[in-house]
């Protein structure tokens, strides 16, 4: 009710036209028996103050003091402008761009994201994103099946330190189209993959490796990338932007590069929000191009000569060629890219590389103060980027609990998700977390840790 | 110009540096030979050169905020600035999709009652919300099927059934779930040639996938006898949900016969399309197919505390679907949607959806334009079809559309669906004024004079744009899909 602008004058004069007495008689062609009975779960309709009155309400109900949760969803500072840009109706209420000559913003800014990513994966080309991280990862599997001529395959090695919901993901995806999912151990001590991996990618499409991995670590890339090659396999990157601003980007990886690089865009200036809508960014070599699904946004030439911008390689979506289409995907994340392209051009080559790096540091700050509470060790050795696995004297879920009631979520009780990992908590720093927030969370840790002992 | 030309060396949005002084790379040295070694390659540009930049892109597009979208097929109506509030209030922006269940509950408890609300709406007995986009909940409506026929032993069944008029996603989705498609014709009345589908189906068929009301833009009359014969055969009936703003509160899906829907939220539940995403594509089901829905759903404990459902509590599910649980934010922008409307406001939807779309066909007939169903009542959309306009004068529905947007309207979905030949598919909403409407028809009533007398003037458009028409064909060939190192 409150947004349809009809008059009753309107609405006669309407019916009047058409040449039936009521708005009822619209509907003659609907069998009598099919009319829907009146709703009994919606409640009345409120006001938007009272809304807003009962969301914040809810909100409320959800809010922290500090969060040190990762697992591919990373709290970091979005700068102001990015939202208050986002939010301007031009961008937000716009369709997709199909009619070009009025689209152009939204196709040019899609333009400059593809750029952008292209250049911080250090690969050929991009697409306009498609939903999240994980149908990114799912989308980049089939890709690599209908890609690799060498090795004809269904048959995608996946590292088994990759976040196991992506693993979950892609299952559900991929599994009725006949595609195997095979996954290689890690070596418990570094959490990284063990030594020689050729002979599990023998006949094998794909090999998936995550950089950083699900604990925060980071495999020897080049070295896989290389058995892989050596192998026929390709290889498929799942990388963390923010990272790469620090660490070696996929089109880098050994000495001929990753095939496909996917990633989880939500650390470019997209708020947690509960997990979405984030955007899944997708890059591949230029000879994998037309084998790449969703949407892909060319720089042509108008009629004039002019530089203007377009939806292109359109013979591969679905709304061209329905039941051949490389993937039924028919929306790409627009906002969200939106929101990732002012990001990465407010933060810039300087900006990015601060945040990764006051990340890195902090989380070697919480780890060295956190290993000095007795019985607290770092789960896994090496390097990580800015998370990483703690392994705790009791059970890791009772202690989230209990720093949970004091308004700190100190990160992921792994129990439920790795086997045998009760003990283990995965804790992320980002740039937003300063030396006392570490401190705090390093004092509460001890204290929580001794009541749960205690109470045991 | 590109963000990249007004890029200079060392320029920077200092303000965003967050620790200008005291960073340095020396904290990174424990990364040894994984250390990025590489520029980054993002442009170097202050500030106010990415605000100005940014503002002036978004003023060279069409919007539902600027412009009447009478985009068939995509519901393009009016998004409540409240519910985009209410789903940024910062608690909801902040909260971890991974936070502990008593960090959750505001949150949870809108997706329980969104859940409850969808139910209603659709007459469906179970709702999981994690499917991000309506392709997304078509595969897992599917893929539901799939599961079901699967857990029965009952393996013949590879064939999906599709009306020949149905939405691309449709074959696509059937085909990425294993299945094989096959096409059913449509009569010149615009309804599934139920003949045609008796003929069709068989111990082969797993299930038809349809909308109602079709693509064509009427209601389906015969979809209870379409449920019968599909049921009879041991199928099962997917809703596609692209069309449920014609129907809200006059006709439910599940009373229909259908066993599975997805809803398009950005479109029925009026989220903001974003110039194209994010969606989302709720999965409603009735009782064949709950035990089989998508990971994780919420559920209501007695003590009223409310948790996820997963894997344990809907041991055959399909599994998971996102790296999380959904599009969280649309979600809360569809609950407040529904709490604004409330019972009232939801059963006038499709009433006044209806009344708009039959009052602009009814003015473009009189307007001499030429509707593809005559003798139907239009439902939330119809079709125009241009198929004589472009004999007589070579102007074809294209150029109709693209002269539109000089006028400033933008235009209606073109070529779709496939069998209508030079069609327009218009889909005005219920939330635009008999005003914006008249002021649409006489556009149209325009161009089509301008067609008669100066057809170029209409082959020729758009004239008022940023740029004129695009040689799609170079972009295809010429491929040049990011900014070359040093451009």
């Amino acid at each position: 009710m409150p947004f349809i602008p009809h008059t009753a004058l309107d609405e006669q004069e309407m019916l009047g036209a058409i040449g039936v007495p009521n708005v009822d008689a619209l509907f003659d062609e609907i069998p009598g028996n099919l009319r829907a009975a009146p709703l009994t779960e919606v409640p009345a309709g409120i006001s938007e103050m009272a809304l807003k009155r009962l969301m914040d309400q809810r909100a409320r109900m959800d809010e922290v003091d500090l969060s040190f949760l990762g697992a591919g969803a990373y709290e970091h500072h979005i700068p102001a402008a990015v939202w208050d840009l986002v939010g301007r109706g031009e961008f937000m209420t716009a369709y997709t761009p199909y009619q070009a000559e009025a689209s152009q913003g939204t196709l040019q800014l899609i333009y400059e994201f593809q750029t952008m990513m292209t250049r911080l994966t250090a690969m050929d080309v991009a697409n306009a994103s498609v939903y999240d991280g994980a149908t990114a990862l799912a989308e980049a599997m089939l890709m690599a099946v209908r890609a690799n001529k060498t090795n004809k395959s269904n048959r995608i090695v996946v590292a088994g330190n990759l976040n196991p919901n992506y693993r979950a993901v892609c299952h559900t995806i991929v599994k009725n189209q006949g595609l195997i999912l095979e996954v290689l151990d890690y070596d418990p001590i570094t959490g990284c993959l063990l030594g020689s991996v050729e002979a599990a990618l023998d006949d094998a499409a794909a090999l998936v490796i995550s950089y950083p991995n699900f604990f925060g670590g980071l495999d020897d890339v080049d070295y896989l990338t290389d058995q892989a090659a050596s192998a026929g396999a390709l290889v498929i990157g799942v990388v963390n932007p923010t990272a790469l601003a620090l660490i070696k980007p996929p089109g880098e990886w050994g000495t001929r590069g990753a095939d496909i690089a996917v990633g989880e865009g939500q650390p470019l200036g997209i708020p947690l929000a509960s997990g979405g809508p984030y955007l899944g960014f997708m890059c591949c070599r230029q000879q994998f191009v037309r084998q790449m699904p969703g949407r892909i946004i060319g720089r042509t030439v108008d009629q004039t000569g002019q530089p203007g911008y377009t939806l292109t390689l359109q013979a591969r979506e679905q709304h061209i060629r329905r039941g051949k289409a490389t993937s039924n995907i028919c929306t790409n994340q627009g906002l969200l890219v939106t929101a990732a392209t002012i990001y990465m051009s407010l933060l810039g080559n300087e900006g990015l590389r601060q945040v990764a790096l006051t990340a890195h540091s902090g989380i070697n700050a919480l780890t060295d103060s956190a290993c000095q509470i007795d019985g607290v060790t770092a789960r896994f050795s090496g390097p990580v980027f800015h998370e990483r696995v703690l392994a705790l004297p009791v059970d890791a879920s009772l202690v989230v609990e209990k720093m949970a009631a004091h308004g700190v979520l100190p990160g992921l009780a792994l129990g439920d998700w790795v086997i045998g990992m009760d003990h283990c908590l995965l804790v992320n720093v980002t740039e937003t977390k300063t030396a006392a927030d570490i401190d705090r969370f390093a004092r509460l840790l001890a204290e929580m840790i001794e009541e749960v002992k205690a109470t045991c | 110009m590109l963000i990249y030309e007004h890029s200079r060396p060392g320029r920077m949005a200092r303000a965003q540096y967050v620790a200008a002084e005291g960073v340095s790379s020396e904290l990174a040295d424990d990364l040894g030979a994984h250390a990025r070694l590489s520029a980054l390659g993002l442009p170097e540009v202050s500030e106010l050169e990415v605000v100005r930049h940014y503002t002036n892109l978004s003023s060279k597009n069409f919007a539902i905020d600027k412009q009447f979208y009478p985009l068939g097929s995509c519901t393009m109506k009016y998004n409540p600035r409240g519910a985009h509030a209410v789903a940024s209030i910062p608690g909801f922006l902040k909260r971890h999709p991974l936070a502990p269940l008593a960090n959750s509950q505001g949150y949870l408890s809108c997706a329980y009652e969104l859940q409850n609300y969808l139910k209603d709406v659709t007459g469906m007995q179970a709702v999981s919300l994690t499917p991000m986009a309506g392709a997304q909940g078509e595969f897992a409506g599917v893929a539901m099927i799939r599961a079901y026929h699967q857990k029965r032993g009952d393996n013949e069944r590879v064939e999906i059934l599709v009306p020949e008029a149905a939405h691309g996603t449709n074959p696509a989705t059937a085909v990425m779930c294993g299945f094989v498609v096959r096409e059913i014709p449509v009569t010149i009345e615009g309804d599934v040639d139920l003949e045609a589908l008796k003929a069709a189906v068989g111990p082969r068929t797993a299930g038809l996938m349809m909308t109602n009301p079709s693509t064509c833009g009427v209601f389906e009359r015969q979809v209870q006898e379409i449920a019968e014969t599909v049921h009879e055969a041991g199928g099962l009936l997917y809703y596609d949900g692209a069309n449920l703003n014609a129907i809200l509160g006059k006709v439910r899906p599940g009373d229909m016969g259908f066993d599975v829907l997805h809803m398009n939220l950005h479109k029925t539940f009026a989220t903001p399309h974003g110039g194209g995403g994010p969606g989302s594509g709720p999965v409603g089901v009735g009782p064949r197919l709950a035990p089989f829905l998508p990971t994780p759903t919420v559920g209501r404990d007695e003590d009223g505390t409310y948790r996820w459902l997963d894997q344990n509590d809907i041991p055959d599910t399909i599994g998971r679907l996102s790296s999380f649980m959904g599009n969280a934010g649309i979600l809360l922008r569809a609950y407040a949607y529904a709490r604004l409307l409330g019972a009232e406001g939801m059963n006038r939807v499709g009433a006044y959806a209806t009344l708009n779309a039959n009052y602009l066909a009814t003015s473009l007939e009189k307007a001499g334009y030429t509707l593809a169903y005559p003798g139907r009542r239009a439902t939330h959309e119809f079709i125009v079809t241009l198929s004589s306009e472009a004999k007589l004068q070579q102007v074809t529905a294209m150029d109709f559309a693209k002269r539109l947007l000089d006028y400033g309207y933008h235009a209606p979905t073109t070529y779709f669906p496939l069998l209508v030949p030079e069609c327009l598919l218009i889909e005005p909403t219920e939330t635009e004024s008999k005003a914006e409407i008249d002021g649409f028809v006489a556009a149209m009533t325009q161009i089509r004079q301008e067609a008669m007398t100066d057809p170029t003037l209409v082959t020729t458009a758009p004239h008022t744009l940023p740029v004129t028409r695009l040689d799609d064909v170079k972009a295809a060939r010429d491929l040049d899909l990011a900014v070359k190192v040093n451009a």
